[in-house]
């Protein structure tokens, strides 16, 4: 296994005024990893993602992608960001799958998963295209690339968002609750999609409650409370064998509500 | 004076009127978008008083002056007659600074206050249309690598005209309408023209002509502007 690490955070703080969402958090996603990250309702696991994937910003802290330092404790012990450009550059390492899709409306399908790469990374139309064909035909939609979004299930909105993210072939892809807003009949149509991009060692991160799934399809769970991890570790051991009373607590409350 | 005589004199003031509309629909539509990224301005060039631990510094940490300013320039717009704002914007270099103004100045005058009065009610409209805009539109275009500008113009923007069309068209009825304020400073649009024609000709006729011509201009926009919409209901 390639030991080539994709992902670094160290000792991540982050509060809301008051509140500490993250506290003192370490980890690291190597490549070809697939990472589940489960815990309850505010645990902080979307705000980590959300830290990882630029759309928050950490007080303290190292993040770094591929080697590259994106934000570090300064002397002031505050976070200092690298620039705008270096940011811009970050952002082409990693995809995110968000929740609700978040697909635009206004665009077809296919304009939705070409757009990105011929505007940002200035692909060419044609080799735009193809790469997206080919993405929606491993994931069942061949079919839907002149539909709009309105036109489809969440289960296949989702798999879209998932070619979107996919067509501009990020390093790492991060997946912030990819089933919560579908029924569980769509749900496995989406889980499916991720199973097979883990055969194929697509290195992710998956902010997830389908403890079944994670269990089959993680390398690695994290669980998370009140801002810090609680216990890492093989999925067959803090799912099927947890050693802390916080995890076992969870998920037994977790196995009474299915 | 025979009906066409009436028709071709309202005529004139027809295409004076349609002249204010177009120029003012030119310059409001566009620079009522810039007032709207005034009016959401988050500028606040004290916010280091934030942590302060008296309130009126807090208060003051938390003033963002563009934003006020432009708020300031709304409410006037809107709270005070178009008309009287005609004449503010004709007379008042001269009553204000002295500025000897020549005829020329007329129309120009009625297309600036027109413009500034229509921006601000467009830039309350942008306004509402932005703000609506789920946070996951610009957060999914953020993640994707789209520069903030590209990501306004590409994605935020077309979605924006779409839910305010509606708004839009009202206002754009009622500019129709609007246009006859010109007369305030005798500039010959439209009912001016035509009420100099009733007095001389003691006819009621040149203002079923006006009536005809205002109903039928606004049956235009309306159909022009649902066609419009028709245009953007491809999605949802």
């Amino acid at each position: 296994m390639n030991e080539k690490t994709i992902l670094e955070m160290r000792n991540i703080e982050k509060r809301f005024d008051e509140l500490e969402v993250l506290k003192d958090i370490s980890l690291t996603v190597n490549q070809g990893e697939v990472l589940a990250i489960i815990g309850p309702s505010g645990s902080g696991k979307s705000t980590l993602l959300r830290c990882a994937t630029l759309l928050e910003t950490i007080d303290a802290g190292y993040l770094g992608y591929l080697g590259n330092k994106v934000a570090e404790t300064g002397e002031n012990g505050r976070a200092q960001y690298v620039s705008k450009a270096e940011l811009r550059k970050t952002r082409s390492y990693f995809g995110l799958v968000f929740q609700n899709f978040n697909l635009f409306p206004h665009y077809s399908v296919l304009k939705n998963v070409i757009d990105a790469p011929m505007n940002v990374q200035k692909r060419g139309k044609g080799e735009a295209v193809a790469k997206a064909r080919g993405l929606l035909a491993k994931m069942g939609l061949e079919d839907k690339a002149d539909s709009y979004p309105y036109q489809l299930s969440g289960g296949q909105q989702q798999r879209v968002s998932i070619v979107r993210a996919l067509a501009m072939e990020p390093q790492i892809l991060f997946f912030d609750e990819p089933t919560s807003a579908l029924d569980p009949e769509l749900t496995g149509e989406v889980l499916k999609v991720i199973r097979k991009l883990a055969e194929e060692h697509m290195t992710m991160v998956i902010v997830t409650h389908e403890m079944a799934f994670a269990r089959a399809v993680a390398d690695r769970v994290i669980f998370m409370d009140g801002g810090v991890i609680v216990e890492q570790g093989a999925p067959e051991d803090v799912l099927g064998n947890p050693k802390e009373e916080r995890t076992k607590q969870f998920l037994a409350r977790y196995s009474e509500e299915q | 004076m025979n009906i066409t005589a009436i028709f071709l004199r309202l005529a004139e003031g027809m295409s004076r009127s349609v002249l204010i509309f177009a120029l003012t629909l030119a310059l409001s539509l566009p620079l009522g978008l810039f007032v709207s990224f005034g009016r959401m301005s988050k500028w606040a060039p004290f916010a280091c008083l934030g942590e302060a631990k008296s309130a009126v510094l807090r208060k003051i940490a938390g003033f963002k002056p563009i934003s006020f300013i432009v708020k300031v320039y709304i409410s006037i717009m809107r709270g005070t007659p178009l008309m009287l704002q005609i004449m503010v914007v004709y007379f008042g270099p001269w009553y204000i600074f002295g500025i000897k103004i020549s005829n020329a100045y007329q129309f120009s005058a009625v297309i600036i206050a027109f413009a500034i009065n229509y921006a601000a009610y467009f830039a309350e409209i942008y306004r509402g249309g932005i703000e609506a805009m789920p946070k996951g539109q610009y957060e999914a275009a953020e993640v994707l690598g789209y520069r903030k500008g590209q990501a306004f113009i590409k994605i935020i923007l077309p979605q924006v005209v779409k839910h305010i069309l509606p708004a839009v068209t009202n206002e754009v009825i009622t500019l129709v309408k609007d246009t006859s304020l010109a007369f305030v400073i005798a500039y010959a649009e439209m009912f001016t023209v035509a009420k100099q024609i009733a007095a001389k000709e003691s006819s009621v006729m040149p203002f079923v002509g006006a009536a005809v011509f205002y109903y039928v201009f606004n049956l235009i926009v309306a159909v022009a502007m649902e066609k419009a919409e028709n245009r953007l209901a491809y999605y949802q």
